[in-house]
């Protein structure tokens, strides 16, 4: 079940350079949000009509946060926003990440970038042994509250911080092992690791991003190529917003 | 005995009570308004519809709205076979409007009888299928193919500017557009609306051409084709490098087209272009639209179609219209 809604800013502060965290008041929304979902922000300018598709980095109660980079016309008008703005929402969005996939194993938490914040509220979520990898070009952000859900290991691009390199880098540099994959992050980046997950034959969920329009699945325009014919689409096509943006990593070719 | 009076008493006091609320209700609302337009013999409940390529076949939406407050669903354009569409990114926001170059991924005539029509022949709102195809024989397969199937009225898609066969081709020349339009019309059991495309250099002349080879409706318009380019990356922001702008920006092309549009033909023509709220709707008809159809407004108000037709209705007791048909071309 999703929800249009006019949200109400509770605060909002920039986090680290253009990335913003807002928490927003919703009715039914964060009551209904699983982690791993998404929200469609709508402008409030009529020159930008497209809602911005922003994941959720944290439900608590009837309060959502979303932590995004200001990109454009519409992030950056929603990064004026003040406590008590109205701001009108639509969601929650997509599948989620499917918890249950880590029962009675040791899951391995891995983001890039702005990839990072819809896994937050997944690793606090997920109640059993977990591995944290954040990878960073060079600033680094979120890593306190993510070391309050499990262990972390950072990678830096520039080596500023831990590993020097990527994610994968600082996998292998600190032996870290696992069963199941969970990761968001850059295209780049989730290719690594859907050839690292099946060279070392483990689980992976990966999710995904890609221009969209509607959010919920009738316009086509953010699909991703699937191995296998779609049930729905009857091609090798997936639509990130209904389908995903969670897949398995095995099913979606990048 | 007492009890029986005081009922028989009550049971008159709230007859009367419930007159005075009549008057009052009727006084608010006072004249009785018909909503309902007839196309090529099918009658719709209210005059709008979805634009094709903007609501799926409807099951996405049925999720947020009523579906039957419709007029009519216009499907997503469906073809003989499963098509995979366009590569990503495939679509791009541009100033009060957007580009797509979706290249008509749909999942084939079979899955969408299957399916699509059962779902939506549960809604009390008439059904009416885009048709897409490369070649004549293409679109004669699916047109022939929806001859049994409960649909209302076929939509031929001769006008999307994304892909590289069929589409538009068949749009921009006269002579083609009359051709399919006779070829479609000679198998179809269904009355034919034909789609007509603005990028064209006189529309009256293709809209001639489709009333000449036997359409029943003509719709208009479809997407201006258009380009973004995004200067820090230095890459067109399509992967199909141009797509068709729609969208509130698109508006007063299309209302000039579809009033020219009425004025070359007599068949009825169904208007969209930008159309976002009840008043956009009302300029198409009183262009002479006979209904509309609402697009792109559906991916930033998933109400939209709703708040349209209410505003319709509100529109007409507000300057006491008591039929919508007094409204088709009636600008001064």
């Amino acid at each position: 079940m999703k929800y249009m809604e006019t949200a109400r800013v509770l605060a909002q502060e920039a986090l680290a350079g253009d990335i913003y965290s807002m928490y927003l008041n919703t009715e039914q929304i964060a009551k209904k949000a699983k982690p791993g979902q998404f929200i469609s922000v709508y402008s409030r300018d009529g020159a930008s009509l497209l809602p911005r598709p922003i994941s959720i980095c944290e439900i608590c109660g009837d309060r959502l946060r979303i932590v995004y980079r200001v990109v454009g016309k519409g992030t950056k008008e929603f990064s004026g926003y003040q406590p008590g703005d109205p701001v009108r929402i639509m969601g929650p969005l997509g599948n989620g990440f499917p918890l249950e996939a880590a029962e009675g194993k040791t899951a391995l938490i891995i983001g890039g970038g702005i990839g990072i914040f819809p896994l937050l509220e997944l690793a606090k979520q997920l109640k059993g042994r977990k591995e944290i990898v954040l990878g960073y070009r060079d600033q680094v952000f979120m890593k306190e509250a993510f070391e309050a859900c499990g262990p972390v290991t950072v990678a830096t691009e520039d080596g500023s911080q831990g590993t020097k390199g990527n994610v994968l880098d600082a996998i292998r540099e600190n032996g870290i092992r696992a069963d199941v994959i969970y990761a968001c992050g850059p295209a780049p980046m989730l290719k690594g690791i859907q050839s690292f997950a099946a060279e070392q034959n483990l689980e992976a969920w990966i999710s995904l991003e890609e221009r969209m329009a509607c959010g919920i699945g009738a316009c086509l325009a953010c699909v991703c190529k699937s191995k296998e014919v779609d049930a729905h689409t009857n091609v090798h096509n997936k639509r990130v917003c209904k389908d995903g943006p969670v897949f398995r990593a095995k099913e979606v070719e990048l | 005995m007492g009890r029986e009076i005081n009922v028989g008493m009550n049971v008159k006091e709230n007859a009367e009570a419930k007159e005075n609320v009549k008057v009052k209700e009727s006084e608010k609302t006072n004249i009785k308004i018909n909503t309902t337009v007839n196309l090529a013999g099918v009658e719709l409940r209210n005059p709008v519809m979805t634009a094709s390529g903007t609501f799926g076949s409807g099951q996405e939406y049925g999720e947020l709205i009523d579906l039957n407050r419709l007029g009519a669903v216009v499907t997503k354009g469906v073809a003989n076979v499963p098509w995979p569409g366009n590569p990503t990114p495939r679509i791009a926001e541009t100033h009060g409007g957007m580009l797509n170059a979706i290249g008509l991924q749909n999942p084939g005539i079979d899955l969408f009888c299957k399916r699509d029509i059962p779902f939506l022949r549960q809604f009390d709102t008439k059904i009416i299928v885009n048709v897409c195809g490369k070649t004549t024989e293409d679109y004669l397969e699916v047109v022939e193919r929806l001859g049994d199937e409960p649909v209302d009225l076929l939509e031929i898609n001769i006008s999307c500017p994304n892909v590289k066969e069929g589409g538009i081709a068949f749009g921009q020349d006269p002579k083609a557009v009359e051709a399919i339009t006779k070829a479609v019309k000679a198998k179809a059991r269904q009355p034919v609306i034909m789609k007509l495309s603005p990028n064209v250099t006189d529309i009256t002349v293709m809209a001639k051409a489709a009333q000449n080879g036997g359409a029943d409706v003509i719709s208009l318009i479809n997407t201006l084709t258009g380009m973004k380019i995004d200067v820090h990356k230095r890459k067109f922001a399509l992967a199909n490098r141009t797509g068709g702008l729609s969208g509130p920006a698109i508006k007063p092309v299309a209302l000039r087209m579809v009033y020219q549009a009425v004025h070359a033909v007599c068949c009825p023509v169904i208007g969209m272009g930008g159309i976002a709220c009840w008043e956009d709707a009302v300029e198409f008809i009183l262009a002479g639209a006979a209904a509309v159809s609402v697009g792109t407004a559906n991916f930033y108000n998933p109400n939209a179609v709703v708040e349209i037709a209410e505003g319709i209705e509100n529109y007409m007791r507000q300057y006491g219209v008591t039929d919508i048909k007094e409204l088709v071309g009636a600008v001064e």
